[in-house]
């Protein structure tokens, strides 16, 4: 008899040029993404830039104009979406709503003719892997909404699915339920091992989960790569923009290298010399011993970090974000310069 | 002084009316007790006083009261005279089950099709169906006679082709009742939920539409039968017998069989109406359970 433990059979997914159009807008093209067994990834991307679509794609819920998607190395652009053997948890609450939570959670493996006694256990499995096993005789309406999405995820889960999709599951939860509910997909997802796409349009939480994060705009991937790059070397301003701050700061660029407080700074990519704008981290700026160069407008306390406004005496302003210990008054008279990271220009 | 007296006064006021408002409290909108009840018992003598005179007046005979004419109706000698009637009834009774199938293996399940694959057609759909609300009965009978005509030659006379013309007329009032079960329920979200779980088409309709639009479809069903026991005009154009024309014929022959069988009638749309509500009810409503853990 199998359980929900860990090593479900995972799969690859890869999805290759796809392309999709409602009517007159292209809302996908060229859209790829390769994801590793066992992998979690993040779809992350301003509202309508065709992340439900994508996921609805490899759900088989749409069907692509053109392009492939593969499960394993099967093609399954021609499979039906109940045949592609996959879980997800929808935006919307998507319980059966004439069902309790028991038999909302033991549909798909009545779907799979699994026997009542097999039924029952995986069942109660799968509710306790989200801590619901006491509400199994509730009806939808009984429940919060973080525990109807639980329930969906139970629901999703309990049949021990090739991939797991699950499309802005928390985006009408409240924010402390939206923080612990994430952590504990991510800990599901890591003990089943299951592979899962993670549609989302809020940045902290792709960061928050993933393993690797596909940046979208405009219905393609701008980037694809691990929390960590994404942050640190955006390939292209609009995922700089989509992921934490950046300031904008006007350079020479010179042998590919930019003139940034009288600092040779790397670029990320070659580029032509002349003038250019580099995108700079706030918390890659810094106060150093120095002629002073600039003035603060005004700083302000955050916990564990400060943020202080900054104008140039070039009339520039920044934004730094540094440890609370050190202080800054207004109109006090600093030096302004960046830390030695390669930056991208735009 | 300050309440005035709930009067004795015009006992026939309409509810509406509200002849006489408390002078204290004025923003409280008090539910009125006195006037819910002159409502409910006005609505309530509305239907009762008809019902009580029928039967009253099936119950005469030359001197006083008595079964005399319930028992005449039902006796082996005069059941010949009555016969139409029963005919007729039989007839409406099939008609009444064609018009519920094609309720609901042709207009629900198209509904379900426009709802989740074709969306785009949702107002041309409702537009459609909704039509026939605007056509008189008269008006609909011309423009049936020559199709019945046609029908006539290929299906015969039966009783029961009136079934497509009632189909017609039940349409609007049973897509209300679908339709607005359909978007009181996220059909889309619930039926893709079922189809990622591994349901087919099939599954997803018996096992979650269906069960989830039962209020919806019951009601459609139920006003269908309503309108096609009820229904006169189009069955007596078109020259078919039903309960209605069978009443018709036999009120002129003789006016106390007609009211006992009007009542009869009534009586058994009332029944039907309680048991089909019985069984369409909910099966074993959310069991409240008191909670042994929370949270
Ligand atoms: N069924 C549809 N018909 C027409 N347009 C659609 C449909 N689904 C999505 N779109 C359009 O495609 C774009 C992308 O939608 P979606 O994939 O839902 O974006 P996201 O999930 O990233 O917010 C939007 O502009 C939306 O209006
Ligand atoms: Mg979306």
């Amino acid at each position: 008899m199998s359980t929900l433990t860990a090593s479900a059979p995972s799969t690859g997914l890869t999805v290759r040029t796809v392309s999709k159009s409602f009517g007159r807008t292209t809302v996908l093209h060229d859209f790829d993404l390769e994801i590793r067994p066992g992998e979690m990834i993040s779809l992350l991307g301003p509202s309508g830039c065709g992340k439900t679509t994508a996921l609805r794609i490899i759900a088989g819920l749409e069907s692509p104009d053109g392009g492939q998607v593969f499960l394993g190395d099967r093609d399954v652009v021609s499979v039906p979406t109940n045949r592609r053997d996959l879980g997800m948890v929808f935006q919307s609450y998507s319980l059966f709503p004439h069902l309790d939570v028991a038999a909302n959670t033991a549909f798909g493996l009545g779907m799979r003719r699994v026997d009542a006694a097999e039924r029952r256990t995986r069942t109660a499995e799968a509710l306790r892997l989200v801590g619901l096993e006491a509400h199994a005789e509730r009806y939808p309406h009984e429940l919060s909404g973080g525990q109807q999405q639980r329930v969906a995820l139970a629901r999703a889960l309990v049949t021990e699915p090739r991939l797991l999709l699950l499309d802005e599951p928390l985006s009408a939860l409240d924010a402390k339920v939206r923080v612990q509910l994430r952590d504990q997909i991510r800990q599901i997802q890591l003990r089943l091992g299951i592979t899962t796409v993670f549609v989302t349009h809020d940045q902290e939480e792709a960061l928050a989960v993933s393993d690797r994060i596909a940046v979208m705009n405009e219905g393609r991937v701008e980037q694809f790569d691990t929390p960590e790059r994404l942050y640190r070397t955006p390939a292209t301003s609009a995922v700089a923009a989509f992921i934490g701050t950046s300031l904008r700061v006007p350079v020479t660029v010179r042998d590919n290298t930019a003139l940034l407080f009288g600092l040779a700074v790397a670029l990320q990519a070659p580029r032509a010399d002349g003038e250019a704008t580099v995108l700079v981290r706030p918390e890659n700026v810094i106060v150093v011993q120095a002629e002073p160069n600039a003035t603060v407008l005004s700083s302000s306390f955050l916990g564990a970090t400060r943020r202080t406004l900054l104008r140039t005496d070039e009339g520039l302003e920044l934004i730094m974000q540094h440890g609370a210990e050190q202080t800054l008054d207004a109109e006090q008279r600093v030096s302004v310069s960046v830390r030695p990271e390669p930056v991208l220009a735009v | 002084m300050a309440v005035t007296s709930p009067a004795p006064v015009a006992p026939a006021v309409p509810s509406g009316a509200r002849p006489r408002r408390r002078t204290a409290g004025p923003s409280r909108p008090a539910p009125r007790t006195a006037t819910a009840v002159i409502t409910l018992s006005l609505i309530a003598a509305a239907f009762a006083i008809p019902l009580i005179s029928m039967l009253e007046f099936s119950l005469r005979t030359a001197d006083g009261h008595g079964l005399d004419h319930w028992i005449a109706l039902f006796s082996p000698e005069t059941a010949g005279r009555y016969s139409v009637i029963w005919t007729g009834l039989g007839n409406s009774l099939i008609l009444a089950l064609v018009t519920v199938a094609i309720v609901l293996l042709l207009l629900a399940p198209t509904m379900l099709l426009v709802t989740l694959r074709f969306p785009r057609l949702r107002r041309t759909m409702e537009l459609l169906c909704l039509l026939p609300l605007s056509l008189p009965a008269i008006v609909l009978v011309v423009g049936l006679v020559p199709i019945y005509l046609g029908i006539g030659r290929s299906l015969g006379t039966g009783a029961w082709t009136l079934a497509f013309a009632y189909g017609v007329t039940v349409i609007p009032y049973a897509y209300r009742a679908i339709q607005s079960n359909i978007d009181a329920v996220d059909v889309v979200t619930l039926s893709e939920a079922a189809r990622t779980l591994g349901a087919g088409w099939l599954s997803v309709v018996l096992r979650v539409l269906v069960p989830n639009l039962r209020r919806g479809l019951l009601a459609a069903c139920l006003i269908s039968v309503a309108v096609v026991l009820g229904e006169f005009t189009i069955a007596s154009l078109l020259n078919r017998s039903t309960l209605q024309t069978a009443l018709f014929v036999v009120n002129k022959q003789d006016p106390y069989a007609a009211v006992i069988l009007s009542l009869l009638s009534l009586a058994f749309a009332y029944v039907l109406l309680v048991l089909i509500g019985r069984v369409g009810g909910p099966r074993r409503g959310p069991r409240r359970r008191r909670d042994r853990a929370t949270s």
